[in-house]
């Protein structure tokens, strides 16, 4: 069984992150790594394509400046090959443009599972795999917290509010994984090494046969939150435990 | 476009409606004069007496949908009513696994744009939003530039939950849309987590752990705090990409928001995206071994001590009570 999972490069959490001046968008014209959210998506669709008898794991991915560092990570980790979507008229793109421009290109790919991490760890707008579903006709489990494939099967613990709830869906369909849903391996030197001449086909809006219309929504301004201060910060000196319970004593906590 | 019409998706519980619907509700009232709910479920008259009483006038009824996810037909009888012109100007839909699927799928079919992630919203000729953006430290306004209508896909706890004193909604049937081969995930089997506290996202207290603990064992510490405060265990997103404990613990932008009357955050350094979800609590309470820990910068009360420590005194003392 192939599996396409798509994965998105974002800024380094850890750096700063800034807002571009005119368009308020995320400025990503800096260093760029495999969103930690989508380490689960590439182990979880590795483990299924092995588990299945074989099978090659097709990295999907839409990114600026032809960026491949994170797709060489998620190489790295055992994909067999990546599709990458660079285009500076994708530029601030929102979400349901990022779903058309992924979609052509899983259309690509050879897939019967598509996955995705439930949400970007630097947009969290959270539609975009399952507008990407709706746009391949395909039906999608999302938030999963646990998936196998039986056959031509898919089977998925579903997180709810209340608990979860076992779904299954005939393939082909669409995943997406929450975090911790599977430890994702650490690339190996061997790994690293075989990904750096691992193919990786870069593809313009016009490759595709697409145009950006637009998108249909702007960011007007940003402000600063009300800033909450903070209170009393004491350092402790085994009275720590005392204070909290004063603390709550006088909110009538305790 | 002035907003006369707004929907609200109104997700169903075995006894009503859901609490962010509530809120979504409410909020509605102040935007247009003309407020109705969409849901689904076998419960339509209860689902229409909640609505009715948070000022919906008419409940948009999609059915029982059996053993599928609502998303691809609540968003498909949505499409169509929307393609028949009988739809709203607004759809505000709860974030929520099934919320957003409903969202998302509504939004590729229909071919609108969406905006999730909402903590506030303003009024006008149209509606802005506005999201948090770096922990919240900053808030970004947004809106549609196109014909709507607009797909808001809200937080929970951005609202006041408000009664209007409303009778019963009417109950109209939603005529069911096109799905294609899309509706084919079906649940198998349902699980309710066996709790024995409060829900985390209604719990008065919240005590959560993060990976200053050390190890997944130390969250027992967590977990025996929060009953003996008679609250909910809450985790940062660290311990549970660690597999220490279920996402559904998680609080933060990814996971819940969560406004307790206390929040106890025990090594937990206060990354922004953690902050998203727990910056609107009454008082927060951290401990962390960090005196510069960016949870100081939000705490009322900051212990800088060892949480070993700290947490089993702690323990004691409420013990002893």
């Amino acid at each position: 069984m192939n599996v396409v999972v798509c994965v998105k490069q974002i800024p380094d959490p850890a750096a700063p992150q800034s807002l571009e001046p005119g368009s308020h968008t995320l400025d990503r014209s800096g260093k760029l790594i495999l969103d930690d959210s989508d380490a689960y998506g590439v182990e979880m669709a590795l483990q299924l394509a092995e588990q299945s008898g074989g099978g090659e794991v097709t990295l999907v991915s839409m990114a600026p400046n032809g960026e491949t560092s994170g797709l060489r990570t998620a190489l790295a980790m055992g994909a067999a090959k990546a599709i990458l979507v660079s285009d500076d008229a994708l530029k601030g793109a929102d979400a349901l443009t990022t779903a058309k421009v992924l979609a052509a290109a899983i259309g690509r790919a050879d897939g019967d599972l598509i996955m995705a991490a439930t949400e970007s760890s630097d947009g969290y707008t959270g539609t975009t795999p399952v507008q990407i579903a709706e746009i391949l006709g395909l039906p999608s489990i999302t938030f999963a917290k646990a998936v196998s494939v039986d056959g031509s099967t898919v089977k998925v613990d579903r997180q709810t509010e209340s608990g979860y709830d076992e779904v299954t869906a005939p393939l082909p369909a669409l995943v997406t994984v929450t975090a911790g849903v599977v430890e994702p391996r650490y690339p190996s030197f061997k790994g690293i090494m075989a990904a750096k001449s691992k193919p990786v086909e870069t593809l313009s809006l016009a490759d595709l046969g697409l145009s950006n219309d637009g998108g249909g929504q702007e960011i007007t301004s940003i402000d600063e939150a009300e800033a909450r201060s903070s209170g009393e910060i004491v350092v402790d000196e085994g009275d720590g435990a005392e204070r909290i319970v004063s603390f709550l004593e006088q909110l009538k906590i305790v | 476009m002035a907003i006369s019409k707004i929907w609200v998706v109104a997700e169903p519980t075995e006894a009503g409606l859901t609490t962010t619907t509530l809120e979504l509700l409410s909020a509605a009232r102040g935007f247009a004069p003309t407020v109705e709910a969409v849901t689904w479920g076998p419960n339509a008259e209860a689902s229409a007496a909640v609505a009715g009483e948070y000022g919906a006038s008419v409940l948009h009824d999609v059915g029982d949908l059996g053993a599928s996810l609502p998303g691809v037909p609540v968003a498909a009888a949505l499409a169509a009513a929307l393609a028949a012109g009988n739809g709203p100007d607004a759809i505000l839909i709860p974030t929520s696994t099934d919320g957003r699927d409903i969202a998302g799928r509504l939004s590729a079919k229909a071919d609108l744009p969406v905006l999730t992630n909402i903590t506030g919203l303003v009024g006008g000729e149209e509606l802005t939003t506005q999201h948090p953006v770096f922990g919240g430290a900053q808030i970004v306004s947004a809106h549609f530039t196109g014909e709507g209508p607009g797909i808001f896909v809200i937080r929970a706890k951005s609202f006041p939950v408000e009664s209007a004193g409303g009778s019963p909604a009417t109950i109209s049937t939603l005529a069911a849309g096109e799905t294609g081969s899309t509706n084919t995930a079906t649940v198998i089997a349902r699980h309710v987590e066996e709790r024995s506290g409060p829900k985390l996202d209604e719990a008065p207290v919240v005590v959560s752990g993060g990976r200053g603990l050390g190890d997944a064992a130390n969250y027992a510490l967590i977990e025996e705090l929060a009953k003996l405060l008679k609250g909910a265990p809450g985790a940062s997103r660290a311990i549970v990409d660690a597999g220490w404990v279920p996402y559904a613990n998680q609080v933060g932008q990814t996971g819940k928001t969560v406004k307790p009357d206390v929040y106890l955050a025990c090594g937990i350094s206060g990354a922004t995206q953690h902050m998203v979800g727990m910056k609107g609590s009454k008082n927060i309470i951290a401990v962390n071994k960090d005196a510069d820990a960016p949870i100081f910068t939000v705490a009322d009360l900051g212990i800088v001590g060892d949480v070993h420590k700290v947490l089993p005194a702690l323990i004691e003392l409420l013990k002893a009570r």
